[in-house]
């Protein structure tokens, strides 16, 4: 009984996804090993470095640390959603325009806290920016310039409202 | 992670009568914050994961002047922390929320989990005991409440029979003239607190005297302390910095703190005593301010 798959039905990117799955897969497992969705990082897997971050339902949480099984309905939104076919979201150019991926290890991560920040708060304060990549870890140690590329997203974001 | 059955009830009935079935088997698991860090380095194996995390009537947040706050157990720290309600009539548990963990993990783990958890370095147990909350359990028997305080048996030892789920948190409306405050000592915003405290405080605003006093102090004994003896020190008296010293000492004598890579046992012993104070102290001010 202990390997008895669970359906699992949520909708990922826009898309519709039904899956049967063990009830002990992580949703980072699901969506890297099952669909293929590698841009979402597999990092500490203890809830410590953000790299696995993810929207769900708008909001940012941590693929690692969520059993995919509870999200049945749910909606989520990865890396691999977030720029509108080839045009880069507004967060994903500034951060590449003004030089703020070193590595690039934690940037789909960050990236995805800092969409979840924007949808809910349009005109954040750097030090609600920093609030928001709280969890998110750079190795190369590269704050700075992500804060100031989210600021300017939001500026962008601003002007086209 | 070891593999285990699942079972997803979808009322608090069903997840009762599961776990009476499963008897003392079941494991309840709500957001899995704290417990798929355990589970995922298999120091945590359970054979059968009872998930409430789909149960809608316990997805709640209420208030009323007369009740206080009624807090669902799946409501998540995201949602403690932003609701205008609570802003308003409890502004500690938005000071508490803002250093505890992440955004992520605070969007997604829930209240419910958190005080089960049974971690005496977590926040929300010590604010509910300052705040002189109840829990509202349900067993295959029916409901039964019990005080914050007592539910916390021992190191990640809680009082839920086996068959038993929290469903709520009963924190009472404040009095007139009361404040309540929390803090904790962190390396880094969001760490768990090497020592952290939480304390509530009603003051006579003509005579400045004392009349009510509750404080708790988290990670320094394995589960949260309540510093009674502190407390009785305060209560009955006008509160000034030599009083302060001395209920903080009295603490700090009290106190069994473990000793690991984050403080030693006379360090967090030291900083009961700063904590207690500090927490204290802000507590009074708000109190002294609240109408």
């Amino acid at each position: 009984m202990n390997d008895r798959l669970k359906d699992l039905k949520f909708k990922v990117n826009g898309r519709e996804v039904e899956l049967k799955i063990n009830p002990k897969m992580l949703l980072l497992d699901v969506l890297r090993d099952e669909l293929k969705l590698t841009g979402t990082r597999t990092g500490c897997e203890v809830s410590a470095c953000g790299a696995c971050t993810v929207n769900l339902d708008g909001k940012a949480v941590r693929a690692c640390s969520i059993l995919a099984i509870q999200l049945n309905g749910r909606d989520v939104v990865t890396i691999e959603g977030v720029a509108d076919g080839e045009k880069l979201h507004p967060v994903q150019e500034a951060m590449v325009n003004h030089g703020a991926i070193e590595c690039g290890f934690c940037t789909s991560g960050m990236v995805m806290s800092a969409r979840a920040l924007l949808l809910r708060n349009p005109k954040p304060t750097r030090d609600d920016i920093k609030k928001a990549i709280q969890g998110n870890l750079c190795a190369d140690s590269g704050y700075v310039k992500y804060v100031e590329a989210i600021e300017m997203a939001a500026d962008v974001l601003q002007e086209k409202r | 992670m070891k593999s285990f059955n699942y079972y997803g009830p979808k009322t608090v009935k069903e997840a009762v009568a599961l776990l009476a079935e499963l008897n003392g088997e079941g494991k309840v698991i709500c957001g899995g914050q704290s417990l798929l860090v355990l589970m995922k380095q298999n120091m945590f194996t359970p054979e059968h994961i009872v998930d409430i995390k789909g149960i809608p009537e316990l997805d709640y947040l209420n208030y009323g002047k007369k009740e206080g706050l009624r807090i669902g157990a799946l409501t998540t720290h995201t949602q403690l922390e932003d609701s205008p309600v609570v802003k308003k009539e409890y502004p500690v548990f938005a000071e508490m929320e803002d250093n505890l963990a992440v955004v992520q993990t605070r969007n997604y783990g829930t209240i419910g989990g958190n005080v089960c958890h049974g971690d005496p370095a977590a926040d929300p147990p010590a604010v509910f005991i300052a705040l002189d909350a109840k829990y509202k359990l349900m067993g295959k028997k029916g409901e039964r409440v019990v005080d914050a305080e007592d539910f916390y048996k021992d190191l990640l030892e809680v009082d839920l029979r086996d068959d038993e789920i929290l469903c709520e948190v009963q924190v009472p409306p404040m009095p007139a003239h009361s404040g309540v405050a929390h803090d904790k000592l962190m390396v880094q915003k969001g760490d768990m607190g090497i020592v952290g405290a939480a304390a509530f405080v009603r003051v006579n605003t003509s005579t400045g005297i004392c009349e009510d006093a509750r404080i708790a102090l988290t990670n320094v004994a394995s589960v949260p302390f309540r510093a009674r003896n502190s407390e009785k020190m305060l209560i009955g008296k006008v509160i000034n910095e030599e009083l302060l010293e001395e209920a903080g000492k009295l603490a700090s004598q009290e106190v069994t703190p473990p000793s690991d890579t984050h403080g030693s046992e006379e360090y967090r012993r030291d900083m009961a005593r700063v904590f207690l104070k500090r927490v204290t102290a802000k507590a009074l001010a708000r109190a002294k301010q609240a109408k």
